[in-house]
């Protein structure tokens, strides 16, 4: 972040005012900060991408097949034949502009093709122009213009200048998707071998070996050991984590992200924490999995076949176990693949059964076609029944604050079940303004694989509309946490918070649980899982029994 | 794929620097990092956090969690920033001939 102006100079720089010029009439300029590296041809040839080269998006050329032209007509035909939604969706805009300013890309740079109408309009002028009769005929008249290379450019650079997090959607009259838009315009990139690399890795990495991060089954293993040390020394009791078991009653999956990267890794510790308090108190009998051992899906970035390919590995892993069902952990995209496109894409399952709570007998209804529970459903069924122990004081430190994961909260409706836990584990709990949680909520500006180090400057800016609202109520209630439930989440937010608000930290949901969650046999737990002091915390008093 | 030239070596790097191959890792690797990282004298404890890097490398076939290497190395995360600059990714992976990490992180 060392070459970026202050966050005060970003903000003096941005700019809403529209250039004079037609949007047609303005070529791309693609500009460092704003794009992340094109696809190493190693990973693409990993998972069968046509075209894989070394390319580089701000020379002249891209070394493009020479047929490219004629790929993408077809690839454009065959998925206005296959998508229905795609037809519609290029048809219907009536370019009323509500979506305009609800993007947090547009509101954070000010770029006008940022506005989703009109990132959409870079795909639907080549519609007009070559699937249409008015567009046939009419050409320029009608919006439609021919593809170019330049074109072409311009596409890719503002698709991955769209997080697809589904904001400008709840603004659109005619419920327009612009994320799949956005999904199905970079399919059509994925056609000509222009992926960008912090997409095209972790999809190699995934198909290999479970998971993004490329984590073999024994360091996966090595990971969790090495959580389970800290959890001994932090609570004073040994955890026993299963892994790969055949038989158990739940699988359990959750991003790689949380396996590695701070802070999600105290994530981690605290779904470790979980499972072995219902397993003292309840017998709970959950396994976790070094093959699927990854909840997020970069593949659904991609295309729908690497999407599919990649997710097959959940209901595999399921059969190969024999488990009832599956609790999924605090992911953003995970959730949509699967509560939109699992059960139609690898299922329907026979061999699972409609999720129920071994604690609380609850039947998870909702869950019935995909057999996957959300760890927030779980855990708020788990607390309204009253079977966790709880002391919410060892967070009174804590002025926590909740961001909404696009995914989770747009994708499948999960917008209660975090507030009810998180009231339940915090003493202290503010909202930000409500144009901007719930089905609302701004982007963290990284998602759908945007959360490289190259492009920082679009993803701090992307992520302004988000700090602003962390910093209203860092200023008004001095929250000084930000909880979410997704790992591109905890990896991002600390980067925006560090730019926007630094007095402001991330954590995960079950972090602030686990901190709570009062453990059988544990010893005094002066810190939190971090192994940081909890201020006030009084030591309890101890006898001087065994004292010489 | 960029090529740098330093002492008589020739190293394939990505766009952030990094080796194209662990295998094609050397000494003079380690040197050209020092120096585009602006370290002025590779100490005990550079040299401590290379090899513990690369030994989990080999081993696992991927960086190590930063809490691993802080915990294994005993130096703190801050401690390890001053011996790297640029971080224990982007840094002292790189000067150990590392991949880059990608995905959620």
């Amino acid at each position: 972040m060392s070459d970026l102006p202050k966050p005060e100079e970003s903000l003096s720089k941005l700019d809403h005012e529209p250039p004079r010029t037609g949007w047609m009439d303005a070529p791309v300029d693609i500009r460092k900060g704003m794009y992340c590296y094109s696809a190493n041809p190693k990973s693409l040839n990993y998972t069968g991408f046509p075209h894989a080269r070394e390319w580089n998006p701000i020379e002249d050329d891209w070394k493009l097949p020479e047929n490219w032209q004629e790929i993408l007509h077809r690839g454009f035909r065959e998925r206005l034949d296959r998508f229905r939604s795609v037809k519609v969706f290029m048809d219907i805009c009536v370019r009323c502009g509500a979506c305009a300013d609800k993007c947090h890309f547009f509101i954070g740079t000010g770029d006008p093709k940022n506005m989703p109408v009109l990132r959409a309009e870079l795909l639907r002028s080549v519609y007009r122009n070559d699937f249409t009769l008015m567009g046939k005929i009419l050409g320029k008249l009608n919006g439609g213009r021919p593809m170019t290379e330049n074109v072409l450019k311009e596409w890719w650079y503002y698709l991955f200048q769209c997080s697809e997090c589904r904001r400008c959607s709840v603004f659109c009259p005619y419920g327009i998707d612009t994320a799949e838009i956005t999904i199905f315009g970079r399919e059509l990139l994925n056609l000509l071998g222009l992926n960008i690399d912090w997409i095209a890795t972790p999809v190699a990495n995934c198909y290999r070996t479970g998971n993004h991060l490329g984590i073999q089954p024994h360091a996966f293993k090595d990971m969790l050991d090495f959580f389970v040390e800290d959890i001994e020394e932090v609570v004073g009791v040994k955890v026993e984590p299963e892994y790969n078991k055949k038989g158990a009653d739940i699988l359990f999956i959750t991003p790689s992200g949380d396996v590695f990267a701070d802070p999600g890794t105290y994530t981690a510790m605290g779904y470790m924490l979980l499972f072995h308090y219902l397993k003292e108190r309840y017998g709970f009998d959950i396994t976790w999995s070094t093959y699927a051992s990854e909840g997020g899906n970069f593949g659904f970035f991609t295309s729908h076949e690497t999407m599919k390919r990649l997710n097959s590995k959940m209901y595999a892993e399921a059969k190969r176990l024999g488990v009832k069902w599956i609790l999924g952990g605090e992911c953003g995209h995970m959730w949509r693949v699967i509560h939109q496109y699992m059960d139609t894409m690898n299922g329907p399952t026979d061999f699972m059964e409609t999720p129920v709570n071994p604690i609380t007998g609850t039947v998870f209804e909702n869950a019935k076609s995909t057999k996957m529970v959300h760890i927030m459903e779980f855990l708020a069924d788990l607390i309204k029944h009253d079977k966790l122990e709880l002391n919410p004081r060892r967070n009174d430190h804590l002025k926590v604050t909740f961001h909404d994961s696009c995914n989770p909260a747009r994708g499948m409706g999960l917008l209660d079940e975090p507030r009810y836990v998180i009231n339940n584990v915090c003493n202290n709990f503010y909202e930000m303004p409500a144009n901007t949680i719930r089905e609302q909520t701004f982007c963290c500006g990284s998602g759908s694989g945007l959360n490289a180090g190259e492009d920082m400057e679009l993803r701090l800016m992307g992520s302004l509309p988000r700090a602003n609202a962390v910093k209203y109520v860092h200023e008004k209630h001095g929250v000084n946490m930000l909880s979410c439930v997704c790992a591109i989440d905890r990896a991002a937010l600390p980067t925006m918070t560090e730019y926007w608000t630094p007095e402001v930290d991330v954590t995960g949901v079950c972090e602030l649980v686990a901190n709570a969650l009062v453990i059988p046999g544990e010893h005094d737990r002066p810190t939190d899982l971090r192994g940081e002091d909890l201020p006030g915390w009084a030591e309890p008093e101890r006898e001087e029994t065994d004292a010489e | 794929m960029p090529e740098v030239e330093f002492q008589g070596k020739t190293f394939k790097v990505d766009e952030d620097g990094f080796i194209d191959d662990y295998n094609n890792w050397s000494q003079e690797w380690v040197q050209f990092v020092k120096k585009e990282e602006g370290i002025e004298e590779l100490t005990d404890e550079h040299n401590k956090v290379i090899d513990v890097l690369r030994e989990y490398y080999e081993k696992n076939g991927i960086a190590p969690m930063v809490r691993v290497l802080s915990k294994v190395t005993g130096f703190k995360l801050k401690h390890i920033y001053e011996l790297f600059p640029s971080g224990p990714g982007k840094g002292a992976c790189k000067m150990a001939g590392l991949p880059k990490p990608t995905g959620c992180v």
